[in-house]
């Protein structure tokens, strides 16, 4: 039994919303109202929860960001995306450890060595599209788990590596209050570096592929190149997230390149809104911090409640709090007029 | 010589598994568009249910490989009635999503209720023991596996191939639009598909409890490597879904043997067949050509 497989999901792509991109850009002050509402909440973040816990949040949105940028902006859904967080964890322990560099030196080093890994990844993945993406991704994280795990001699297995210094020029970062605002620095250059690449020329031909790739082959693009540049960008980003946290944690485990991992980068994005890339960082702060308050109130199965948010914001929330905050406002400022 | 039959044998046996959970997968997508993530959830759904059964309340083997995947296969028509049936319109990215979400809730309420060490499960007495076939002795109850999986896969291969029941189920996969136009109701095969392919996969759990350590999380890490092995069959292809599965039991178990020195090799051979697969033949070796993106 076969069947015409990729043909009819391309097919059964509904048109994304007109929100996904922004061909309705707010007015201007409302964005500068955003970002400065943004850079505000970014500020003052560790001081309403714990300084920890906020660090968490800032690796996460940079993660989700990298997640979207594919998902959203590139119309690849990756599930495997764990690969690069986790690759770049344990490459930035590794030179933080062993080299004694500086820790944004040893977060440069994972976040290329995710880059790397990005390109046969990538290379191969981009042969398929829709769900045979997600699996081809998922399997390949899969395969990364299993070589760190065997692998005990450098990643130390099971025990996970320990004692990652957050090393810079001798500033005492050991209080993660401090190591927070040494990180904001990079995190935005990260998520603006995303914005960037969203907004540029090339942003907009991954777009046109994500609605048509038939047309934008038919205008003499390369898709799979183009798809390729924005999966090792997305690796990047996300390894900048993972060396950052495994900084962050000052300790790797295997966790990190669980499937798990994949997937809740995934429902961070679309709790957040696909395609919207800041709802990605919204996303990531409900979902850190509600893990968080879980495992603090001494609640086992996270599980349950993150699979549970998973099947709610699927079956009834499929555009995400950005997403639907963005439409909302579409709205009222339709019937203003 | 009667090692290599020993881990021919072994191969088709740990092959036999893929395939069931495999044939389930394709099924389920042919006829709804669906990758169910929480496959590998029912499979250890059945190993659980079997295993509760026998604690429990008593009951044989026997009769928990009947109960077990009628029951999952009625709990998997109730769920896609209740919630994937709403999301078969969209992107099918969506209800991967959702199993995915369902697999965690899954796992953990296991979790919650009976912890996450492995629970030992006895073979059935009738199964004990070995067979010799002349090479080397068999364990009884693996070629008792390996026959089952083998008699099922033609079974179904002979439905859907010989009977009338077959022939609208593939009709509707391949055009469902114009099946509708003959005045077949494809809708009302949807619902029976979906809990068929849950129920082999219940099935599979079950034939893999007295075999396999039984614990939540056994389905989530075989499920990923059965996405691999129908990446490198072509979902879309129910015999290639088949015999992929049957074809990575024997690379992994020669590689397990022959490569022992790189116990790495066991674990990944599969997604390195994926990745030359991708390279030579990306629809899978049984797949159709896609169309270009």
């Amino acid at each position: 039994m076969t069947s015409t497989v990729d043909t009819t999901a391309e097919a059964a792509r509904p048109a994304p919303p007109s929100g996904l991109v922004a061909v309705v850009r707010a007015p201007r002050w409302v964005r500068y109202a955003l970002l400065a509402v943004g850079l505000l909440v970014a500020i003052w973040l560790p001081n309403g929860l714990y300084p920890a816990v906020a660090v968490d949040i800032l690796c996460w949105a940079l993660f989700a960001v990298a997640v979207d940028l594919l998902l959203g902006f590139t119309g690849l859904m990756s599930f495997g995306h764990a690969a690069f967080w986790g690759t770049s964890a344990y490459v930035t322990g590794l030179v933080a450890i062993h080299a004694g560099l500086p820790f944004p030196l040893a977060v440069l080093a994972g976040a290329l060595a995710a880059a790397v890994l990005a390109v046969p990844i990538g290379y191969l993945a981009v042969k398929r599209t829709g769900i045979y993406f997600a699996m081809v991704t998922l399997a390949f994280a899969q395969m990364v788990y299993y070589v760190a795990n065997e692998w005990r001699s450098v990643t130390q297995g099971e025990n996970g590596l320990q004692g990652v210094p957050r090393d810079l020029f001798g500033w005492d970062l050991t209080d993660d209050y401090y190591f927070y605002y040494a990180i904001l620095p990079i995190v935005l250059l990260g998520l603006a570096g995303a914005w960037r690449i969203v907004h540029s020329p090339f942003g907009r031909v991954l777009v046109g592929i994500r609605d048509n790739p038939a047309r934008a082959r038919a205008l003499g693009y390369p898709v799979h190149r183009y798809k390729l540049t924005a999966f090792v960008l997305s690796g990047f980003i996300a390894g900048l997230g993972g060396g950052l946290f495994a900084v962050g944690h000052r300790f790797v485990s295997l966790d990190v390149l669980h499937w798990t991992t994949s997937g809740k980068a995934v429902i961070v994005v679309v709790l957040g809104g696909i395609g919207t890339l800041w709802g990605g960082v919204l996303g990531a702060g409900i979902v850190v911090r509600l893990e968080d308050w879980l495992s603090f109130s001494g609640f086992e199965a996270i599980g349950l409640v993150t699979g549970g948010i998973f099947v709610l914001v699927v079956v009834l929330f499929r555009r995400g709090i950005w997403g639907s905050a963005a439409a909302l406002a579409r709205r009222l400022a339709a019937r203003r007029r | 010589m009667s090692g290599f039959a020993q881990n021919t044998f072994n191969g088709l046996v740990s092959g036999a598994f893929y395939a069931l959970l495999a044939l389930g997968l394709a099924v389920i997508f042919g006829m709804l568009r669906v990758v169910n993530f929480a496959h590998g959830a029912f499979y250890m759904l059945g190993a659980f249910g079997a295993y509760v059964l026998l604690t429990e309340a008593g009951v044989p083997f026997w009769a928990a490989l009947v109960i077990m995947p009628v029951g999952l296969g009625l709990l998997g028509m109730a769920l896609e009635r209740a919630v994937i049936h709403r999301l078969t319109r969209l992107d099918p990215l969506y209800n991967f999503l959702l199993t995915f979400g369902l697999t965690l809730i899954l796992q953990d309420l296991v979790k919650l209720r009976y912890g996450v060490q492995s629970s030992p499960y006895a073979t059935p007495s009738l199964l004990s023991g070995t067979v010799n076939f002349g090479l080397f002795d068999f364990p009884t109850y693996r070629v008792f596996i390996l026959g089952f999986a083998v008699l099922l896969c033609v079974a179904v291969w002979w439905v859907l191939t010989r009977t009338r029941i077959g022939m609208v189920v593939r009709a509707a996969t391949e055009r469902p639009d114009l099946t509708r136009a003959f005045g077949i109701d494809v809708g009302r095969w949807v619902t029976p598909v979906f809990g068929f392919g849950i129920g082999l996969a219940g099935l599979a759990g079950v034939l893999a409890a007295p075999m396999r350590a039984v614990n939540p999380l056994m389905g989530a890490d075989l499920i990923i490597v059965v996405f691999a092995v129908v990446v490198i069959g072509g979902l879309g292809s129910i015999f290639g879904s088949v015999a992929a599965g049957f074809g990575i039991g024997l690379v992994q178990a020669w590689g397990e043997a022959y490569l022992s020195n790189f116990p790495i090799v066991s674990q990944t051979i599969v997604f390195v067949v994926m990745a030359v697969v991708l390279l030579w033949r990306p629809a899978g070796l049984f797949g159709r050509e896609e169309a270009p993106a």
